[in-house]
């Protein structure tokens, strides 16, 4: 049901997949082709099914199914980010039929460069869930009892914020920033648990956090009870891996799926954060 | 007494409702999830959630209204206490979600929108765009985030739950889980462990559901001795896109924001739907459901485009079944407000633009009404339940609760539209009191779960683990095409039609992959994050669900809600004449009352580990607030049946005052 292009008449066969694989972390990476019978309406997850099922090379050889992260397949998760055909988006809604008309030869199927890999095209997102708790993303209620409704809030405002609340932390964003780059920390012996998770917690804190947790803490700031960590906000933003640490070259917001206007949310932050250092300049 | 440790299986709605109440009662939980929490099912959830509010109110609704539709909706298999309890608290939860900061849409006036859905004649409809699950679990998902930079959660994420950790006495003390990642299987101890892992929709093979219903969770804690209730109630949601890999949900909020479904009257007719005129269309549910129109309930919708489309032959297209849902009338820049993300959907998997061509849509596996059988303790003064009850919730096994979409009371039948996101964070909410008032009164809890107990189980499991990944040559089953096999057989023979002598042909073909199933040969064998291994697992655990649903179907020989067999479908009336037709209306409501009599009854699984079948027994449905009647939604000569049902209660009524002793 999928509109094929009436134009192309001659379907291949045979889709060719290459796939960046890599067995686990500080392993080589290694490329691998696998063929995968023509259907029409495929998209990168039923390939990435039909290659676990089978499981063997182009060449028949016996390998181990390729590791990847899916959820939902109707691009509302965030879960199935990976780089194809050299290009950050979700592999449930990239269609092949659309794909092969960017490269009729093969298709190109590597995991995000800006996360360690786990192993294939499963890489590890945890980072960008700590920006989430470094610019405090939430409305700090009271309590979860019943306490009556919230405020009003006018319809000009809802629909500024619905869309930035669409950010469902997929991570392309981050992928296309020149200025968000990878931070890998390998574990050292009889380091415990916590003393790990410690150690990378601050390293990511460190580093930038990047345009999806700057645009969530805008969305907050904008909100009647949320505003109440507004200064906390901005801090954490001013801080190391803060907000100066963006480029402005403006790729987040060209491959976001969500069309979420991160640049405009960089901008406001931008702002508010200049408005908050002089306020806390003359408050000294 | 040292603090309270609760671990809660999923993290949806209902397991982040849960983890944020306990956190916020004092208690620490260990959050486990398949994956991110962020990422959980429920952000499909499109159309939004139910309550009685401020505007329906002074239309005549009430809480009790909304009890009363999800009853009537579910055909009466509810439990009508844990129903009444939760329509109470939807304006509240609502309140709340609200305070979360979720986007609701708002009127000019800055008041939440509403808008209407099935099975019901109120907008009691609260929703974010058609995103309003994403947003829920957000806003749950944040709080859980505030909670665990204070350091009460802990998330374990990509993290595969293996079974319920039981002592001697059979109670619950914990669980045991796997790191997808490392493989490592460990024991969680806890004083009490809430499973919130949603429905079992991969039984089917493709489905509305993420990847991630697989079901393994309840099956794994049924498995280990929990009960199971309704397996064989599954909703099909009628307006889905088909797929190769999944069927994407289309909300039930299309039809709520005025949304027609419609076949060309003329078979395959080969025009372009935008030039086939008006009166060339046949608008099946509003000709034959006046009153409803396209918001009848979801199993009289399913029927209906099932019967079109497979007895009437006027799909659209002859080899893939399909409806128009049309929105082309309605102004773009509405369209766009409420239903965005559902459009985006459409346009981006079919290359359509739904604001310009009607859609195509047919019906999909979405929803498992069934799960874990648990308890509750009714309030005698509300109807509802007593708050803070250690058993509201809990299993029959000691300790161990179910909530959300994986406990089994709340939707009976049939689940009315935009009540799931309610049952989720209802549920998660109103059971923290009650697994606090549980651990306080037991005299041992976490801290002291013997070292034996947990080396046995996490061995046990490593077993299993073990045997999988070296086993012998012989074992050269796909799980892959064995999940394909099962999804194939579930679909064609439990879903919208169901008949006892396929159903009977199916349990046995499902025993046989059962038994192949188990043999199971791993094109990987590694011990670093192996997808292999975790999904051979999760198909295995399919099975004990899916025989189940099977058998459970097989001996409910009657129509109710989603279940439908046409072999015991009760007639219309047929007849013209008043008194012939009062005749058969009086043999209708005979007939009724003798079938509830057998079958309005909850089925109630509990699987035999040796001959690897569930053993069925049923249990009565609480119906003390609401007495059943028939359900009518369009059927000929409903007006007679309801008067015929009307004149029996209020005489059973009277009979009874007469009864009772003359008070003093």
């Amino acid at each position: 049901m999928i509109a094929l292009d009436p134009n192309v008449k001659n379907r291949p066969e045979w889709i060719n997949v290459r796939v960046r694989r890599q067995d686990a972390p500080g392993q080589e990476p290694y490329w691998e082709l696998h063929k995968i019978a023509y259907e029409p309406e495929l998209n990168v997850i039923t390939i990435l099914q039909r290659i676990a099922a089978q499981a063997t090379t182009s060449d028949g050889k016996k390998v181990n199914p390729v590791t990847w992260d899916c959820g939902c397949l109707e691009e509302v998760c965030g879960s199935c980010t990976m780089v194809i055909n050299g290009k950050v988006r979700q592999s449930c809604s990239a269609l092949v039929d659309t794909l092969m008309k960017e490269d009729p030869d093969e298709l190109v199927l590597e995991p995000m460069s800006k996360f360690p890999v786990i192993r294939d095209l499963m890489v590890d997102r945890k980072r960008l869930f700590r920006g989430l708790q470094k610019v405090k993303a939430w409305v700090p209620v009271d309590s979860y009892y019943n306490m009556g409704a919230g405020e009003r809030i006018l319809m000009d405002d809802q629909e500024q914020n619905y869309p930035l609340s669409q950010c469902m932390s997929c991570g392309c964003c981050l992928e296309a920033c020149p200025q968000y780059t990878k931070v890998e920390l390998v574990r050292e012996e009889g380091e415990s648990d916590e003393a790990f998770e410690e150690r990378q917690n601050k390293a990511h804190d460190e580093a930038f956090v990047g345009a999806n947790a700057i645009s969530q803490a805008v969305l907050f700031n904008n909100h009647p009870t949320g505003k109440s960590l507004a200064g906390e906000r901005l801090d954490a933003l001013m801080g190391p891996g803060g907000i100066a640490a963006c480029g402005n070259a403006q790729n987040c917001v060209s491959v976001c799926p969500k069309e979420i206007p991160l640049t405009t949310s960089i901008a406001k932050a931008g702002r508010s954060t200049t408005i908050h250092a002089i306020k806390k300049w003359f408050e000294k | 007494m040292s603090q309270q440790r609760v671990v809660v299986i999923g993290g949806g709605l209902a397991g982040l409702a849960s983890a944020m109440k306990l956190a916020e009662l004092g208690t620490s939980v260990d959050l486990l999830s398949l994956t991110p929490v962020k990422r959980s099912h429920s952000v499909c959830a499109q159309g939004g959630i139910n309550s009685c509010n401020d505007q329906t109110r002074q239309l005549g609704d009430s809480e009790w209204k909304h009890f009363d539709d999800t009853v009537y909706g579910g055909d009466f298999l509810n439990h009508q206490p844990p129903v009444k309890e939760m329509t109470d608290w939807a304006p509240k939860v609502i309140d709340l979600m609200d305070r979360l900061g979720v986007p609701f849409n708002r009127t000019g006036e800055g008041f939440l929108d509403r808008r209407r859905f099935g099975g019901t004649l109120y907008k009691r409809t609260a929703f974010a765009g058609a995103t309003t699950g994403q947003q829920l679990l957000y806003g749950l998902d944040e709080q859980v985030r505030r909670r665990e930079s204070e350091g009460l959660v802990k998330k374990y994420e990509f993290w595969d739950f293996l079974g319920p950790m039981l002592d001697d006495s059979g109670r619950c003390r914990g669980a045991i889980a796997q790191d997808m990642v490392s493989m490592e299987i460990r024991a969680f101890p806890a004083d009490a462990v809430v499973v919130a892992t949603g429905g079992c929709g991969l039984v089917y093979g493709r489905s509305t559901m993420s990847v991630f219903c697989n079901g393994g969770a309840a099956s794994r804690c049924f498995q280990a001795g929990a009960k199971y209730g309704n397996g064989e109630f599954i909703q099909v949601h009628p307006t889905a896109i088909p797929g190769s890999d999944k069927l994407r949900l289309m909300s039930e909020s299309a039809r709520g924001e005025g949304g027609r479904v419609w076949v060309p009257r003329k078979p395959q007719d080969p025009r372009a739907a935008g030039d086939i005129p008006q009166n060339e269309r046949y608008y099946f549910l509003e000709e034959r459901y006046p009153k409803y129109g396209n918001l009848v309930p979801r199993d009289i919708a399913t029927r209906e485009i099932f019967d079109i489309c497979v007895n009437e032959g006027l799909s659209i297209d002859a080899e893939r079944m399909s409806v128009y849902l049309d929105l082309t009338h309605i102004p773009k820049a509405e369209l766009d407000r409420k239903l965005g993300g559902i459009l985006e959907i459409y346009e981006k998997f079919q290359g359509v633009d739904p604001r310009v061509e009607p859609m195509r849509i047919f019906p999909a596996v979405h929803y498992s009404m069934g799960g874990l059988w648990a308890d509750y303790v009714k309030d005698e003064t509300t109807g509802g339940l007593v708050a803070g009850a250690p058993q509201n919730h809990m299993t029959n096994i000691p300790g161990l609760y179910a909530i959300g979409e994986c406990d089994y009371h709340y939707h009976g039948a049939n689940r009315l539209g935009a009540n799931s996101l309610l049952s989720c964070i209802f549920t998660g909410l109103f059971t923290g009191s009650s697994i606090v008032n549980y651990a306080a009164d037991q005299s041992s809890g976490h801290a002291d779960v013997p070292s034996s107990l947990i080396e046995g189980a996490v061995g046990l499991h490593q077993k299993r683990h073990d045997d999988l990944l070296s086993g012998s040559d012989s074992n050269d089953e796909n799980p892959y095409l064995i999940h394909q096999e099962l999804g194939d057989i579930m679909t064609r023979v439990a879903t919208v039609v169901r008949k006892n002598d396929q159903l009977t042909d199916a349990m046995g073909k499902v025993d046989d992959l059962h038994q192949r199933v188990l043999r199971a040969g791993l094109s990987d064998t590694g011990s670093w994050s192996n997808q292999n291994v975790i999904f051979t697992k999760a198909v295995q655990d399919m099975f004990p669900l899916a025989k189940t649903l099977l058998k459970g179907a097989l001996q409910r020989d009657e129509c109710r809600g989603a279940h439908y067999k046409p072999e015991f479908e009760k007639p219309s009336l047929t007849s013209e004449d008043p008194a012939e037709r009062r005749q058969q209306a009086e043999a209708w409501c005979d007939e009724f009352e003798k079938n509830n009599s057998k079958y309005l009854k909850s089925t109630i699984a509990t699987w035999n580990n040796d001959t690897m079948q569930p053993e069925i027994t049923y249990e009565d449905v609480d119906t003390s607030l609401l007495a059943p009647r028939p359900r009518l939604y369009g059927l000929v000569g409903g007006e007679t049946i309801e008067q015929v049902w009307k004149e029996r209660t209020e005489a059973k009524q009277n009979a009874a005052k007469q009864n009772e002793p003359a008070m003093a």
